[in-house]
């Protein structure tokens, strides 16, 4: 029988209603989560299914109890998911855009990261912050653009900063709905970053639940003569650079990293140990990011491993532009790494 | 006030003040003697608030508090003790030596975190609220904050959100009418904080903050109108702070002797004892034994406080997760 295939979307909706359907105290809350605010009366029950539609049902099965549409007021109802993690309740909250992360970052930073540290581990904090993030690509498409700078940045190195955080960023369907399960499950803060080009992406996904370990990267291709880590979306641009690179006799490991915090540092040091080579794919800021905590890794703790410099495959230090020409100019593509590959294999 | 209380309550009411006075100043004192290096902030003054407010909370209530918050933590029943060994940065410390004077709670008593970040307490405490409601636990939460906290823009979401899911939360707001060395007329668009309640449409009161049988009173009545489902409720307390925003601070650089005088002639400590003596609920031994109990623990806080070990190197990165 053929498997089927769900899109990241659909993994989602079907992880969270799973996790519902398990546990009573699991809610959720954000911004048209449910979309016109669940009024029955109106007979609008569900508007919109998030931002995205990735709710979409849920209020039609848990209700709006449960599923809640909150007042733009991230600071206000992230800080009282903090509140309700600890006492009983186990909310996921949606910040729409990771770009949002400004105005709410005092309740993931200083409340839901430290309450557990600061109560003497008397406390649990078992809460859920999904978000959004990335260029959008439209212009690949159609004219025009793509999201702006306020609606496409990668902003997990911020929170990847803060102990007591974890965080998380699947780069398919498959492992979008196993680690969402895992993330609820789990009794600390996790902030999971879902890219926005990989919504409508399917693959084969299990109906049953299942969760996948947060902390542990995949291989996801293997290779003897570079390491390409990459997050995310930007796992399948090195999947692709894999592939171009085969047909010139370059076999490249990919590992997809998929938790930015606790990070593997394993199974990179494995990879690198074995292939004496490493560029890391980061669609993120090139400054204090996830990209150059693994290069610095890889000097630290990889350094007698190296044949060759660790390079980094990033963003410039710049806003993400909205105009299509220069968006798809902005971020890294397989034409990027193959040549940074072929640099550090000494085959320019 | 016309307000009756019974004996039993008077002398807890009593105790937890003149408790928390003596931690306080006791707190000062090691500091002044150069005897402890830290960093705190003093309740000394308000504590008819804490007390008022706490003696209508039970096991199943929640209190957010501030750094300012040693008199909730003692009126909610923390170890004076701990606490102690909390500013000395000890391992018997109630938060293990983690956050000192700023953060001393205990989740066990159901403080959800004491927070230097201003207005922070006011989400956190809904969320609680939220818990409560959803999973009708009967409880009710409690966010303090000062009157710095009203121009937060984390206050306006909270009162929001608070108001529009009903919340059983209620906000104690104590005006100690600085904000810092800032004087809350400078500071704020409007002449009476509890204003601020009618633009969430919640019901606004005011107790007297130095006089706890206003406070107890008033809270009394509002925290039974939260446990009926009525929605959340906004309590301004006006008080003073006797000493600094901390302790070290001369505040004699922003306020005046006079002001300072009018204050200290209203101490709710004083104003207590002369009630309850004058009307004959207590008698002048049954206060002087509270207050030499009182002393007697602090003497007993700062011995076990020097006494403890600090925290063992191992317990630099304890905690971060729960496993």
């Amino acid at each position: 029988m053929a498997q089927r295939r769900l899109t990241y979307i659909q993994a989602v909706n079907e992880a969270l209603r799973q996790e519902m359907r398990r546990d009573p105290s699991i809610i959720l809350m954000g911004e048209d989560i449910a979309g016109g605010a669940g009024r029955e009366e109106q007979g609008i029950v569900d508007a919109w299914g998030g931002p995205f539609g990735v709710t979409k049902g849920l209020i039609q099965e848990f209700g709006a109890e449960r599923v809640r549409d909150t007042p733009i007021s991230e600071m206000g109802f992230i800080g009282a998911a903090v509140g309700a993690a600890m006492t009983g309740l186990r909310p996921v909250v949606e910040l729409i855009f990771s770009d949002f992360l400004g105005v709410a970052l005092d309740q993931i930073m200083n409340q839901a990261a430290k309450m557990r540290y600061l109560l003497a581990g008397e406390v649990k904090v078992p809460l859920v912050i999904r978000t959004t993030f990335g260029a959008s690509l439209t212009g690949s498409q159609y004219l025009g653009g793509g999201t702006g700078p306020q609606h496409s940045q990668a902003l997990y190195a911020p929170l990847v900063h803060i102990p007591g955080l974890k965080c998380i960023a699947p780069s398919n369907a498959y492992h979008a709905k196993g680690l969402y399960a895992a993330a609820i499950r789990d009794d600390n803060p996790v902030v999971i970053f879902d890219h926005k080009l990989l919504y409508p992406q399917h693959v084969p996904v299990p109906e049953e639940a299942y969760t996948l370990p947060i902390g542990r990267a995949e291989v996801r291709r293997e290779g003897r003569d570079v390491t390409l880590v990459g997050i995310s979306r930007m796992v399948d641009v090195c999947l692709e650079a894999a592939s171009a690179l085969a047909q010139e006799g370059i076999q490249a490991e990919v590992i997809d990293l998929l938790s930015l915090s606790p990070l593997d540092e394993e199974a990179v040091l494995g990879s690198l140990a074995r292939t004496k080579r490493l560029v890391i794919v980061d669609e993120s800021y090139p400054r204090c990011s996830v990209a150059g905590d693994i290069a610095a890794l890889a000097a630290d703790k990889g350094f007698d491993f190296l044949d060759a410099p660790v390079k980094t495959v990033t963003s410039p230090h710049a806003h993400i532009p909205y105009s299509s020409a220069l968006e798809e100019l902005y971020l890294p593509n397989a034409a990027r790494v193959v040549a940074v590959v072929k640099e550090v294999m000494g085959k320019e | 006030m016309g307000v009756t209380v019974d004996k039993a309550t008077l002398l807890r009411l009593y105790e937890k003040m003149v408790l928390i006075r003596a931690f306080e100043e006791r707190f000062r004192q090691e500091m002044e003697a150069g005897r402890l290096v830290a960093y705190g902030h003093l309740y000394s003054g308000q504590e008819a608030v804490a007390v008022g407010v706490c003696a209508h909370l039970g096991p199943q209530d929640y209190t957010a508090i501030t750094y300012r918050g040693h008199g909730v933590a003692i009126a909610r029943g923390l170890d004076t003790k701990a606490m102690m060994a909390e500013i000395y940065g000890r391992a018997t410390g109630t938060n293990r030596g983690r956050g000192g004077s700023m953060h001393i709670a205990d989740f066990r008593h159901g403080i959800l975190g004491a927070n230097v970040v201003v207005g922070a307490t006011i989400p956190l405490a809904a969320g609680a609220a939220l818990s409560a409601q959803l999973l009708k636990t009967g409880g009710v939460a409690v966010a303090f904050f000062g009157d710095g906290a009203v121009n937060q823009g984390v206050f306006h979401e909270g009162l929001n959100l608070a108001a529009v899911w009903k919340l059983p939360l209620l906000l104690v707001c104590e005006n100690n009418l600085y904000a810092q060395s800032t004087p809350v007329d400078y500071a704020t668009s409007v002449e009476r904080l509890v204003d601020r309640a009618a633009a969430y449409s919640m019901p606004g009161l005011v107790a007297d903050g130095q006089d706890v049988f206003s406070v107890y009173q008033v809270a009394g009545e509002a925290i039974s109108r939260l446990r009926a489902g009525e929605g959340p409720i906004f309590l301004e307390c006006p008080t003073y702070r006797f000493s600094g925003h901390y302790v070290g601070d001369n505040t004699l650089r922003y306020r005046s002797r006079e002001e300072e005088a009018y204050h200290r002639e209203r101490d709710c400590l004083r104003r207590f004892r002369e009630r309850v003596v004058a009307d004959g609920s207590l008698l002048s031994q049954e206060l002087e034994a509270l207050d030499g109990r009182g002393q007697a623990l602090l003497d007993e806080a700062v011995r076990f406080a020097e006494g403890s070990p600090p925290p063992p190197p191992e317990e630099i990165a304890r905690d971060l997760y729960a496993s």
